[in-house]
């Protein structure tokens, strides 16, 4: 680009190949081969239950069922959802981009304790191997939700080792979220003040709280199911005393938080590549800063919207519905801060701004559906049913999973130092979004016309819907696999990226592509606010 | 205006043979459809605004040129609130207007017809007062309250009838319940929204709505069954309940005449109103529940009366509320 910046020598000596050998990554402090090391394990999960997705799908082309006994469609469902929660989504964003990302985005050399975060990615691939080697070994039949007392004392599924595995897992996010919080608080270069912070930076604050004050709550209720199925201890079923709605108010007390936890980093990054290709101070930057926090604060007191018809009473109903309501408010407030960033900017459209608008248009429809489910009477109608379905892969797939791979394009040349073909990376995000709407849409219309989830056959008048959105899915899948081949083949064949090929702000930009090992070749002395657009040059019409 | 583009809707979906809704069916159903009216309103309005914006900026604020850049804008207070605010208002609308619906909705009219409702791995069993019973399946009159009392086996199920727009959690170990007034004659889906093993997808089954004369013809058919209170009779005395709360057994246990409903001082300290819940829990768990200056002598029968004989006993119980009815003792 015009930016003037020079082109590092390829020559250079950088922390990819400071370095050679098996040993020297999986024994690395390094932040940024960390966050390779998490990416390419996620990776590997997301295909997997992107795999068990598409078989699904494929099942579900006929009410009777395509391919599959009951038994094992309920497996399959399991795996998608405990793989693509537990072990994709939740660490997709912070334990990647933003391993790789914080350091540099604050001008610090590393994050505060560089052992401890290998031990998370330890912990992490633990706990993501027993839960595939349960997968294997016969399976789980629960759903991700884990609800007793068909978890605990019915299921013969191997429950308990993907429980374990949930429970490991849980720790890594724990240790991820330490690391963080000292890292922003302690480790920012001189200048760079809390006002100064990306927006992306503020996203993982926030997510970071929630993975402190949230996930030993999961890690006590996956113990306490464990100690049930095991020991028999009357905890969740009343046939040995126990309370079976305990487990869903524990589960959904860090459930509820953990959509955030999916959803708020890809905020931060939509915050980023919104801001590069309009070239553009974020529009209110301090509405979208504590909105993420206050989300971040609200989220823990909502979890009752997963429990209207359960039984609980009618005012602990009401008060869930109107905290529910609230937490709309500060999402919407930031969909109006992206869109007002765009006012006479410098829009270009590269592939990581079409992830980014797809985001928001997709988040959008699947923030506003939320409010379907925080209403009351409708919720008694749409719980339990595709309607929910289709809300939470808006937001999950069509929000979180977007910006995550609008990231991945985005943060790409410095994390490899290399340009992927942006024309297939165009054509790739254009089919996900076409992909994923005719997926997951018609769910939407098949949840209020009545079909429930987590149904292997299903009444024959539902079929169209379930074709329209097994065709989606095919496609959804294509869209998928696209990046995945010519990102490989960009790390080898790519052009050289540059410092900074997008011309964006942030002190990412200034250094190498990719950067030396100790990030910068001296500390940053920060003199401005985020998004100060223009890159130095440049003139202003 | 939103009728005329829910016509379109309705016709195109009905050429392509898609469902968009289910049948209306109940006394609530039509206020729930409209919510759900205002709702896709909303949806539609906000994502077209958002979408139609942000196609706009796309166009009109493309770059023009590599080195182009753009003019400042700055942050509007006055925007932030707008946006802040005005959602905010919609919010508490929804809100109001959602949960005087469901409250109205919540608790059904004094005078329904009750049904009972067992939930097992993975069939519905209904059982009628007047004695009938059937297996997924579920004969009502129209225009009739309708009350439901559910519990479950074994794990969590949910009934769920689209057509009402009702549906509630089946808990093992306690009681829930669900009501509609049927509005419609004719057939509909019945399902288990909660997943429950292996066979969740075909624990359904189908609700007949029928005329009442129908209705009373359908329940005076088939082959003759005691009343749900006289097989409670029966295990009344099979089980010996009757060898301490009966007027003969000299006091040894509380009178369970008009008992039903009635509020209960437990030695806790705490007042309870006689339900469902509590006989049950005075029957299996008796040491959780003391009354007045009784010996605590009552036996627990945890493990020896299934849910069906629970729901007999219950119904004996409550047969012995009205004064009329107090024969045999
Ligand atoms: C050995 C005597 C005995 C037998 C047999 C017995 N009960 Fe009881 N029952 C009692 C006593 C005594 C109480 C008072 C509870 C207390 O204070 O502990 C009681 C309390 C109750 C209550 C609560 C009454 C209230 O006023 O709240 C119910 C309901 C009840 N019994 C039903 C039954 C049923 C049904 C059976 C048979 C399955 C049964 N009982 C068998 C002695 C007995
Ligand atoms: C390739 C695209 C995808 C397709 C076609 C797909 C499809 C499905 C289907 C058919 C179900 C089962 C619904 C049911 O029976 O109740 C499901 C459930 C689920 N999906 Fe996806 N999905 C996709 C991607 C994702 C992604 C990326 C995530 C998360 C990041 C995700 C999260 C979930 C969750 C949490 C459930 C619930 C599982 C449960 O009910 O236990 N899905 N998905
Ligand atoms: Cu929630
Ligand atoms: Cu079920």
């Amino acid at each position: 680009m015009s930016t003037g910046q020079e082109i590092p020598a390829e020559s250079g000596v950088n922390y990819l190949n400071a370095n050679y050998g098996i040993k020297s990554w999986l024994l690395t402090f390094d932040h940024k081969r960390i966050g390779l090391l998490y990416l390419v394990s996620i990776t590997i999960m997301f295909i997997v239950g992107g795999m068990a997705a598409v078989l699904m799908r494929l099942h579900l082309v006929e009410p009777q069922g395509a391919l599959f006994e009951p038994e094992t469609y309920n497996k399959m469902f399991s795996t998608h959802g405990i793989i693509m929660v537990f072990f994709f989504l939740v660490p997709s964003i912070p334990a990647t981009l933003g391993n790789f990302l914080i350091p540099l985005m604050i001008g610090a050399r590393d994050v505060a304790f560089p052992k401890l975060n290998l031990l998370s990615w330890y912990v992490f691939i633990t706990g993501a191997a027993l839960a595939l080697f349960a997968t294997l070994s016969g399976g789980v039949d629960t759903g991700w939700t884990f609800y007793p007392p068909y978890s605990s004392l019915y299921s013969h599924s191997n429950v308990t080792v993907v429980a374990l595995g949930v429970f490991i897992a849980g720790f890594s996010s724990i240790l991820t979220g330490l690391n963080f919080i000292v890292t922003i608080h302690k480790m920012r270069a001189p200048g760079m003040t809390w006002f100064r912070l990306p927006l992306f930076i503020w996203a993982m604050y926030a997510t970071s709280l929630i993975f402190v004050l949230g996930t030993p709550v999961i890690a006590i209720t996956v113990f306490l199911l464990g100690l049930e199925r095991v020991l028999h201890v009357g905890i969740f079923d009343p046939s040995v005393g126990g309370d079976p709605l305990l487990f869903q108010h524990l589960f959904w007390f860090y459930s509820h938080p953990a959509v955030y936890i999916m959803i708020l980093p890809g905020m931060g990054v939509v915050s980023e590549l919104v801001t590069a290709f309009s070239r553009k101070k974020i529009f209110g930057y301090s509405f979208v800063a504590f909105s993420s926090l206050s989300i971040a604060v609200i989220s823990f007191v909502v979890w009752g919207h997963h429990m209207f018809v359960t039984g609980q009473s009618i005012y602990a109903g009401l008060v869930f519905s109107v905290l529910s309501f609230l937490v709309a408010i500060p999402s919407a407030v930031k969909v109006f801060n992206w869109t007002a960033t765009l006012y006479r900017g410098s829009i270009s459209y590269q592939a990581p701004m079409l992830y980014a608008l797809g985001f928001v248009g997709l988040f959008t429809i699947g923030g506003l559906t939320g409010l379907f489910l925080a209403s009351l009477a409708t919720d008694v109608h749409l719980n339990g049913t595709y309607f929910i379905v289709a809300h939470f892969h808006y937001v999950m797939v069509g929000g979180a999973v977007m910006a995550f791979m609008g990231g991945i394009h985005f943060w790409w040349p410095k994390i490899t130092g290399r340009m992927y073909p942006d024309y297939w990376a165009r054509i790739a995000a254009a089919i996900v979004f076409v992909g994923f709407n005719l997926t997951f849409f018609p769910q939407f219309i098949l949840g209020y016309a009545g079909m429930p989830r987590r149904y292997a056959i299903y009444p024959a008048e539902f079929q169209v819907l379930n074709v329209m959105s097994s065709a989606g899915a095919s496609i959804l899948g294509i869209g998928y696999l696209i990046p995945l081949i010519y990102l490989t083949w960009s790390m080898r064949y790519g052009k050289p990226a540059g410092r900074n090929p997008w011309g964006a702000k942030g002190l990412e930009w200034t250094t190498l592509s990719p950067p030396p090992t100790e990030n910068f070749e001296e500390i940053p002395i920060v003199t401005e606010d985020a998004y100060n657009y223009p890159v130095a040059g440049g003139t202003r019409v | 205006m939103m009728g005329f583009f829910q016509f379109g809707i309705n016709s195109l979906a009905a050429l392509m043979d898609i469902p968009m809704q289910p049948p209306v069916a109940s006394s609530i159903a039509e206020g729930v459809d409209q919510l759900y009216l205002l709702l896709t309103g909303i949806t539609l309005f906000f994502s077209v605004l958002i979408f139609s914006i942000i196609f706009y900026f796309m166009i009109k604020y493309r770059r023009r040129s590599e080195g182009e850049v753009p003019p400042e804008t700055h942050s509007s207070l006055f925007l932030e609130l707008a946006w802040t605010i005005i959602p905010s208002l919609m919010c508490v609308v929804l809100f109001v207007w959602s949960s005087s619906l469901y409250i109205r909705n919540a608790r059904p009219p004094a005078a329904s017809t009750e049904i009972f409702v067992i939930g097992k791995q993975w069939m519905w069993h209904i059982q009628h007062p007047e004695g009938p019973r059937e297996i997924n399946e579920l004969h009502v009159p129209i225009g009739v309250p309708v009350k439901l009392t559910m519990t479950s086996q074994d794990v969590i199920h949910d009934f769920y009838i689209p057509a009402f727009r009702v549906k509630k959690d089946v808990l093992p170990g306690r009681y829930s319940s669900l009501w509609f007034q049927p509005t419609q004659t004719g057939t509909f889906h019945l399902f288990c929204a909660q997943y429950c093993g292996t066979n969740h997808s075909e624990m359904i089954g189908w609700v007949y709505v029928m005329t009442p004369t129908d209705y009373a013809a359908w329940l005076a058919g088939g082959e003759k069954t005691e009343s749900m209170a006289q097989q409670g009779e029966r295990l009344f005395s099979q089980f010996g309940c009757g060898s301490c709360h009966t007027p003969e057994a000299g006091g040894r246990a509380p009178s369970l005449v008009g008992l039903y409903g009635k509020p209960q001082k437990l030695q806790s300290g705490e007042t309870r109103v006689v339900d469902e819940a509590l006989i049950r829990q005075a029957i299996l768990v008796p040491n959780t529940v003391r009354i007045g200056n009784f010996e605590p002598i009552m036996p627990t029968y945890q493990g020896q009366i299934d849910e069906e004989q629970m729901l007999q006993l219950i119904a004996y119980v409550k047969s012995l509320g009205s004064a009329e009815r107090t024969n045999g003792q």
